[in-house]
């Protein structure tokens, strides 16, 4: 048995010993515990030093407060958890857990020395001492004190966990499962309400598994939870969630929860998801969050074995450990008395209690008297000694008007401190209710909500058990009933919907706020404010004697609540301390707010399934399993992956591009062009939809042809390109660029729907219905004539820009003549099931033709060779259809289209904007880079005066040259001159050009 | 004359949870009140006139997916083939005739899958942020929805069945994510 283990109680499994190691050492608990408190049973307070000062921490709370027992707790190389709360770590057989921020151990630390030096770190220091040489920042500062940071380390393998997700809805959310939130669960579950219940911590009950003396209606407190989990636990229609963190909460009852599944378990199953993420969607939330206990702030009282009384408590009746063996209490409320007089009864000396009231009385400071135990009121406490454990207290006294008196030192090795209750209102804050401060409470307390929550118990500063329960009980049945917001804000003193008897009288719950007397001479020691960021009084001080005055500029100066703990403990005596500093109520002070998430949450959580192969969507073609037993290498383009180019063995890139090409231009290509947006526009009002919509004109376009067309934006800039063909007089087939599918079907609802009503046209993507095959070469003709039926696709009867329904390979089939290539070129449409047959039939029938499958880069180069533009590479949402050379679209005669008036200002027509021209380097081997810039003379030196850039180039195998196009201010007007690329070595010569380098009449076009 | 080309569905492997569909006839159609009631006689299937409902009759489905829009399905092996999809659009056409409507074959663009058992709800769940309660969401209750990044439509055929359509490319997605959230139940 543990040294500080009591022989008998708890809620630890006696039976289940549990071995464990901790910095190296080999420990033993019981199944049951939490780190803490297994360590606490075998005498161990010192698990951590602190943030800057590297002072010795030992163990303050019982619960997600804790400010100083952060640790890291290691499963393999991958799973490498830190900063895990020592007090929320669930024990199991092998546990291996160790400490941070020490080196080389926790009882010999180096970087205590920042202790002694504490005088040159001031808070702001950052500020005030990095400044200057800039760049020493980067190189020097920010590693330094990135590594003096050190709260723990991340894993550097990826995580080999899962991690589910889940949305859930209910009728009633209660979040917290003591006292209040269970009997809020009760009463909603029996109104028949859907309900989800979640607590953070590994069994529900909260403050009840710290009160086993308590009785409830005639059960004692751990029959009473166990009945109530069970009742709920049968209802088909409650969900209840232990060791389950309500995080954060989102607006309209949207409430982030995150389940812990198996970071509990020694050998958690290996498919097992680690962490389960619900967002719920509740029609009313409860929170029955409880309260936290408040420290308080005196010389000295970071020293491992000063710890809250409440901790205390709960480390002896729920997990049967004494923290100590001579403790003293230091208090401000009645409440804390239990502490002392449970840990008395197990055998503690009780040594003193320091009460801060002048005049303690009441059931529990009478029975502390009755037990022998010296009271000293009007207590004040002037430091602590021991190094790394308290070993003694200095107590003081200070009679009405008069100074602070040392009393005496007292010998013990753990003091329990109480400075009342902080109600846990961090959800609430999150959800936007408004906070009131409470002069009673000495505390801010829910007041009006913001959502349809209720806040029950502690967490709205109704203490006592009895009260806890009711209250509860009357939040969840008014959460249950279907009645509107307004209706159930339970009046102050109603009548409660169900009575609860329970043995203990309500206990006063007084406050203390800000730091304790201190003596005329200041103390040698730090009056700690913020555990976790080392904050003390001082720093506060030196925050409003520089001039800070709201709390938020206080936060950030001095980053007191701004560790990952968020201040649970330290945000109301910084609070208080400022208050008094500068005069005013607290209230004026203001309240930072509470900000999610309320403890920390993993990544992976929040990741889910989105990883890997399931981050995004990987949208494939019907042809795409073809490409791949080909050998094609892919690339992404919006969610899609295409088919890049198709080496042959050992080629490279390069030279696989440059063979598709010539295949291209010399034979017949076959390239998968499914990707392509189609959005199918019918009804009578087709038409106009498009002429109001396009820059081209759309009336006069015959049944069985197409067009070029060009969509703006209303600010006249080119938005998206594509080909329109007209299927019938009220039916237009559309195609827009891959990636600008989503986006153009979006703005074409919007313009149909909100501006243009008065047409009788619909709109709906095809872009999937149809697998789509381009043949593009002077064989093309020759390669389809085999396979297409009931149609006559001859130059004569099928020229340029011709669509006709027609089958092939028994498929229903739409082809169209269109050329994205410059050659002469089909695209074969077939519903999509058939695309991978049908792309076979004709990739085999195009063998005695010299078919080339050719790929997206191929395509690229092939259009670039003709000048044809690719929207979003060769635009960038700054260029009208002239800029681009594409003004002959616009339809003269049109009354409007959208971007029509843009057009009009005389900025847009100005001859100084970009155009779109050629680029020919003297070099023909020499690539430009896309994005690079252009001068108009070499040799110049920053700021150099920049006439615009390369946005396409490649090297054309057909020309047996670099092309490349690019947008230069008055581009047009300086065709034959040579600018120039400024590039790291040199700048290099280009010729402006036509950006049509290959077949500018369009012969082959139209073979 | 080259035979015919073969027809290559999405592949979905089934599950015991998860019952691939087979290929359908699936038309969009837009249509106002008068329009719908030619379509209904043809389709043999009432549209809907209550938002997010389908109907259902033999192996014809018409489903609201929004006031002026409706997927109709028809899943009998004899409609599935893109003939039969042309000989029911054109009947639906002759019957409409002129009253104002859009009609667009949709039949390969999307797949369909039927997620069943006790855990279809969980399971759907899981991506799908809407209630699934058989409640709120009762049998013959349909809509357009998301399953993670994923556009779905999600229609309610029984108490532990649903069925789910989505665009061909998703199929991956969705039932790969289907997948991982199933290991879980």
């Amino acid at each position: 048995m543990s040294a500080f283990r009591t022989p008998a109680g708890g809620r630890v499994d006696r039976s289940r010993p549990v071995s464990f190691s901790f910095d190296g050492r080999i420990y033993s608990g019981f199944a049951g515990d939490t780190l803490a408190a297994a360590l606490l049973a075998e005498g161990v307070h010192l698990v951590g030093r602190s943030f800057k000062y590297h002072r010795p921490r030992g163990i303050l709370a019982a619960g997600a407060e804790e400010p100083n027992g952060l640790v890291t707790v290691r499963r393999d190389a991958a799973r490498v958890t830190p900063n895990l709360r020592i007090t929320q770590v669930e024990l199991y057989d092998g546990l291996v857990a160790s400490s941070q921020n020490r080196w080389p151990s926790l009882t010999q630390d180096f970087g205590r020395i920042n202790d002694l030096l504490s005088r040159f770190f001031p808070a702001g220091f950052y500020y005030k001492t990095f400044m200057w040489p800039r760049r020493a920042w980067k190189a020097l500062y920010e590693p330094v004190i990135r590594r003096a940071a050190g709260l723990g380390e991340a894993p550097t393998e990826p995580d080999p966990d899962r991690y589910a997700q889940r949305y859930a809805h209910c009728d009633v959310l209660v979040v917290g499962a003591g006292p209040a939130g269970l009997a809020a669960a009760l009463a909603a579950a029996q109104a028949g309400a859907r309900v989800i219940l979640c607590d953070e911590q590994s069994e529900f009950g909260g403050s009840l598994l710290s009160d086993p003396a308590a009785v409830i209606d005639g059960v004692g407190a751990a029959q009473w939870t166990a009945d109530a989990v069970a009742a709920l636990a049968q209802n088909p229609r409650v969900i209840s969630l232990p060791r389950t963190t309500a995080f954060g909460y989102f607006p309209h009852n949207f409430v982030g929860l995150n389940e812990r599944l198996t970071d509990h378990l020694a050998r958690p199953d290996d498919d097992a998801a680690r962490e389960r993420l619900w967002q719920v969607r509740a029609r009313t939330v409860v929170l029955a969050t409880g309260a936290l206990e408040r420290p308080l702030v005196f010389p000295g009282n970071d020293r491992p074995g000063i710890l809250l009384a409440g901790a205390a408590q709960t480390y002896l009746n729920r997990y049967g450990v004494k923290v100590g063996s001579v403790a003293v209490l230091v208090t401000a409320t009645d409440a804390a008395y239990g502490a002392a007089l449970d840990l008395h009864a197990a055998g503690v000396t009780i040594a003193a209690i320091a009460d801060l009231r002048p005049n303690p009385k009441g059931l529990l400071p009478e029975r502390a008297r009755a037990a022998g135990i010296e009271i000293i009121s009007a207590a004040s406490v002037l430091g602590t000694q021991g190094d790394l454990r308290v070993a003694s207290i200095d107590l003081a006294t200070q009679a009405a008007g008069a100074d602070l008196k040392f009393v005496k030192r007292v010998a013990c090795d753990v003091v329990l401190m109480s400075g009342g209750y902080n109600p846990s209102v961090h959800l609430f804050s999150q959800s936007r209710g408004k906070l009131t401060w409470s002069e009673a409470h000495l505390a801010f307390i829910p007041g009006t909500s913001a959502e349809r929550e209720l806040s029950a118990g502690a967490a709205r500063g109704i203490y006592g058990l009895a009260a806890a329960l009711e209250d509860g009980h009357a939040a969840g049945a008014a959460a249950a009933a279907p009645a509107a917001p307004a209706a159930i804000d339970r009046a102050a003193g109603a009548q409660p919907s169900r009575r609860f008897a329970v043995n203990v009288a309500p206990v006063a719950c007084e406050a203390y706020l800000g730091a304790l007397p201190t003596a005329a001479a200041p103390a040698k020691d730090k009056a700690f404010v913020d555990w976790q960021h080392d904050v003390t009084t001082r720093d506060l001080a030196l925050a409003t004697r520089e001039g800070f005055r709201s709390i938020e500029h206080v936060k950030r100066y001095t980053t007191t609540g701004m560790a990952t703990d968020q201040g649970k403990t330290s945000n109301l005596n910084a609070l208080a301390i400022v208050a008094k500093t500068l005069g005013v109520p607290i209230p004026q002070v203001g309240l930072t707010s509470f900000r999610m998430p309320y403890t920390p949450t993993s990544f992976g959580s929040f990741a889910g399934a989105s990883r890997g192969d399931l981050f995004d969507p990987l949208r494939k073609t019907p042809i795409h399993s073809w490409a791949e037993t080909q050998g094609a290498v892919f690339e992404p383009v919006a969610l899609w992956t295409r088919a890049r180019y198709f080496p042959r063995a050992g080629e490279s890139m390069h030279a696989a591009v440059a063979r598709e090409c010539l295949a291209v231009r010399e034979r017949c290509g076959i390239f998968d062009a499914s990707t392509l947006g189609k959005i199918e526009i019918v009804g009578g009002g087709a038409a106009e939809f498009l002429n109001r919509l396009y820059i081209n004109s759309w009336t006069y376009l015959g049944v069985g042809k197409s067009r070029y067309g060009i969509l703006l934006r209303d600010d006249g800039f080119v938005y998206d390109d594509g080909v329109v063909a007209r299927l019938a007089p009220d039916r237009f087939h559309v195609t827009t660029t891959t990636g600008g599918a989503p986006r153009v079907l979006a703005m074409m609802e919007d313009y149909r729907q909100t501006e243009w009503s008065d047409l009788e046209v619909w709109l709906t993507s095809t872009t999937e219905q149809w697998a789509v095959i381009a043949v593009q070469g002077p064989e093309a003709r020759h390669v389809l004539e085999t396979l297409v039926e009931g149609l006559d696709i001859s130059a004569a009867a099928f020229p340029h820009m011709s669509v006709a329904h027609g089958r092939i390979c028994g498929v229903p089939m739409l082809l169209f003549r269109v050329s994205f290539s410059g050659e002469l070129g089909y695209e074969v449409n077939v519903p999509a099931d058939y695309g991978r047959a049908v792309w076979e039939a004709i990739y085999a029938a195009g063998q005695a033709f010299g078919i080339t499958a050719y790929g997206t880069e191929t395509m690229h180069v092939l259009r670039a060779e003709k000048g044809y533009i690719i929207v979003g590479q060769d635009t960038d949402g700054t260029m009208t259809p002239d800029d681009a050379g594409l003004s002959w679209a616009i339809g003269k005669t049109k009354a409007d289209f959208v971007g029509k008036r843009s057009l009009q200002r005389a900025s847009m027509n100005a001859p100084t904007r970009k155009q779109l021209v050629g680029l020919r380097t003297r070099d023909p081997k020499i690539v430009l880079e896309e994005g690079a810039q252009i001068t108009a003379s070499p040799g110049q030196q920053p700021p150099m005066q920049l006439l615009g850039h390369v946005t396409s180039s490649y090297y054309s195998a057909a020309l047996k040259s670099s092309i490349a196009l690019g947008v230069v201010a008055g581009g047009r007007a300086r065709l034959g001159q040579t600018l120039y690329v400024p590039m790291p070595r040199g700048d290099i010569a280009v010729e402006v050009t036509s950006p049509v380098f290959y077949d500018p009449t369009g012969a082959r076009i139209n073979a | 004359m080259p035979e015919n080309a073969a027809r290559i569905a999405p592949v979905i492997p089934a599950r015991e949870w998860l019952q691939p569909l087979p290929p359908a006839a699936r038309f969009i159609l837009h249509a106002e009140a008068e329009a719908r009631a030619l379509a209904a006689r043809v389709w043999q299937v009432p549209l809907s006139e209550k938002p997010l409902r389908a109907h259902v009759q033999g192996t014809r489905a018409s489903l609201w997916l929004g006031p002026d829009e409706y997927l109709l399905l028809a899943s009998s092996p004899a409609d599935a083939s893109p003939d039969a999809a042309i000989a029911l659009a054109d009947a639906l056409e002759a019957a409409i005739g002129a009253v104002p409507h859009a009609l667009v074959d949709v039949s390969h663009r999307q797949v369909a899958i039927d997620i069943r058992g006790p855990h279809a709800e969980a399971i759907l769940n899981g991506a799908c942020p809407l209630d699934l309660d058989i409640a709120e969401f009762p049998i013959g209750m349909c809509t357009r929805t998301v399953f993670a990044k994923a556009d779905i439509i999600l229609w309610r055929t029984a108490a532990q069945n649903f069925h789910v359509e989505f665009w061909r490319s998703y199929a991956d997605y969705v039932t790969g994510l289907l997948g991982v959230i199933a290991r879980d139940y």
